[in-house]
């Protein structure tokens, strides 16, 4: 009931995905309200990330991906948006921190820039802005035109959050942010995450279930591609309905 | 146990006589060469045209032919080569139209230069009516380098990391964007390295300019591109076998000087690849 009267940003339908003989996600159907951090968890392969790459059309790269059903953004089939405006719209941060060869500030520009924005002044205004967003400003103000690789790789996964941020998304995907973090950057990019829901809708897809725990408005567990429970995080942790959910929450398997 | 230390011993010994027998004939070619040809080279040498019947003189013509002729080879294959190697790394699918593509570029590669020679006789100069001149010779080099370019560039191209496009596309980035930008810059060097690989073959061949370009005796500048021209590998076949009584010097300073030249092609293509290697940031 207190769903309803929300925003709902995304609208997955009766979702399924196969890569040649491979039945990756099996009739899946989940609402992503605005401005809420949906977490999903399970175990490898249980097809959280294949759903994730489901939302900004990423698994179309693959030759051999097939897929029945509807994945709606504010009630439109995403099939119908073309792949550049939805992925502007739907940015994403990938699992390991993943800088582009260019320096700390092209970065961060690369994606307006690719839009068309070649006004330098607006691109600096931009770049300053989505740095601070990412938390990361004060540490690379001075070295901007240096190499990316030159950062650690905290730094580094801040700097693709800010460069997903520059191009002002409405939906930012995890994939898995902090599988390569230490446990103080990790804390550093789960603040940022929670402080960017005021003005994002996020997704994260995570093997750490504790940080799903600790970020988590909505939790989903995916397991052998299915969705065996979506419910309010700390019903999911606590009073799960369903046992594989209990089960893999407590750690009895992986 | 002794047995086996023999034996290894024994196998030791083979692989490092197999490995010298490598390196002496390379280095033998080096040194005779440099022995015999160097005292031949003088700027008059470099820079004259061949007199008396090829028998003194320089090879100014040779050398400007050469040059003349791999520039052209690399203004047509290059950019043939290049959008090919693109489409094949980042846009054909795996199907039966690609493997075929893939058949014929290996195919292209195992042909023997004399029978591009031949296929440059029949398409540019007599099909084409281009005449024997530097443009039917530089379509038939480029044609035989092609196989090089294309397989390098697409090497260089699929060498870029496939998260770098992903992350490009995650970003709204259209594949073409994608590519000029991201996948494009980073493959530079590899391209450059064979081209310029291809340039030194191009640069050595006789075969394929036997029939199409290459003048016995032309004691002046080619002054366009539908001109025959004298080039140093075929000039060097000519005062070898043709002409009688050419002095030794002049054949090994011919030698050398077409010698230099393909190494120093082939240097430029390591120092590149080298300069890459140290700021390659990934």
């Amino acid at each position: 009931m207190v769903n309803s009267v929300r925003n709902v940003k995304f609208e997955i339908i009766g979702l399924n995905v196969w890569f040649g003989p491979v039945h990756a996600l099996k009739q899946i159907s989940i609402g992503i309200q605005a401005n809420e951090i949906l977490t999903a968890i399970g175990p490898s392969n249980s097809g959280k990330t294949t759903f994730l790459r489901m939302l900004n059309r990423l698994n179309d790269l693959n030759q051999d991906f097939k897929m029945a059903g509807v994945v709606k953004l504010e009630q439109e089939d995403v099939k119908n948006i073309d792949t550049e405006s939805l992925r502007k719209r739907v940015g994403m941060v990938f699992a390991l921190p993943l800088p582009l060869p260019l320096s700390i500030f092209d970065n961060v520009a690369y994606g307006v820039r690719m839009h068309g924005e070649k006004n330098e002044k607006i691109l600096s205004e931009l770049v300053e802005v989505s740095l601070k967003e990412a938390y990361l400003w004060k540490e690379v103000k001075d070295r901007l035109n240096e190499s990316a690789f030159k950062l650690s790789g905290g730094q580094q996964q801040r700097l693709c959050i800010a460069r997903t941020l520059a191009v002002e998304p409405e939906v930012i995907l995890f994939d898995e942010p902090c599988s390569g973090l230490d446990p103080i950057s990790t804390a550093k990019v789960e603040d940022a995450m929670v402080k960017l829901k005021q003005k994002y809708t996020i997704v994260l897809v995570t093997n750490n279930v504790k940080q799903a725990a600790r970020v988590g408005d909505m939790t989903a567990f995916f397991l052998n591609g299915e969705l065996i429970e979506l419910d309010r995080t700390d019903k999911i942790f606590n009073a799960p309905a369903d046992k594989r959910t209990d089960g893999y929450v407590r750690g009895e398997f992986g | 146990m002794k047995n086996t230390y023999r034996t290894q011993k024994i196998a030791f010994s083979l692989l490092f006589l197999a490995t010298l027998l490598i390196v002496i004939p390379v280095g033998l070619i080096v040194v005779i060469i440099i022995q015999k040809g160097l005292p031949a080279i003088n700027w008059q040498f470099l820079s004259d045209i061949p007199r008396q019947g090829m028998r003194a003189g320089g090879i100014f013509p040779a050398i400007v032919g050469t040059i003349y002729l791999v520039t052209g080879a690399i203004i047509f294959a290059l950019p043939i080569g290049l959008l090919a190697a693109i489409y094949l790394s980042e846009y054909s699918k795996d199907n039966l139209l690609t493997r075929l593509i893939k058949l014929a570029i290996v195919n292209l590669a195992g042909v023997p230069s004399v029978v591009y020679g031949l296929f440059g006789l029949a398409i540019f100069v007599v099909f084409f009516k281009f005449g024997a001149s530097i443009l039917s010779g530089s379509l038939t080099l480029g044609i035989m380098i092609l196989p090089v370019i294309i397989t390098t560039s697409r090497e260089a191209l699929e060498s870029v990391p496939y998260s770098f496009r992903e992350v490009s596309l995650s970003l709204g980035a259209s594949k073409w964007q994608t590519i000029r930008h991201i996948v494009l810059p980073n493959a530079v060097p590899g391209i450059l390295t064979g081209t310029i690989l291809g340039l030194g073959r191009a640069a050595g061949e006789t075969a394929p300019i036997l029939f199409t370009v290459a003048a016995f005796y032309l004691p002046r500048l080619p002054g366009s591109i539908f001109d025959q021209a004298m080039a140093l590998p075929y000039h060097l076949y000519v005062i070898s076998t043709q002409v009688p009584n050419v002095d030794e010097k002049i054949r090994y300073g011919t030698a050398f000087v077409l010698l230099s030249l393909v190494l120093f092609m082939n240097l430029v293509a390591i120092i590149i690849r080298y300069q890459f290697r140290k700021k390659k940031k990934w």
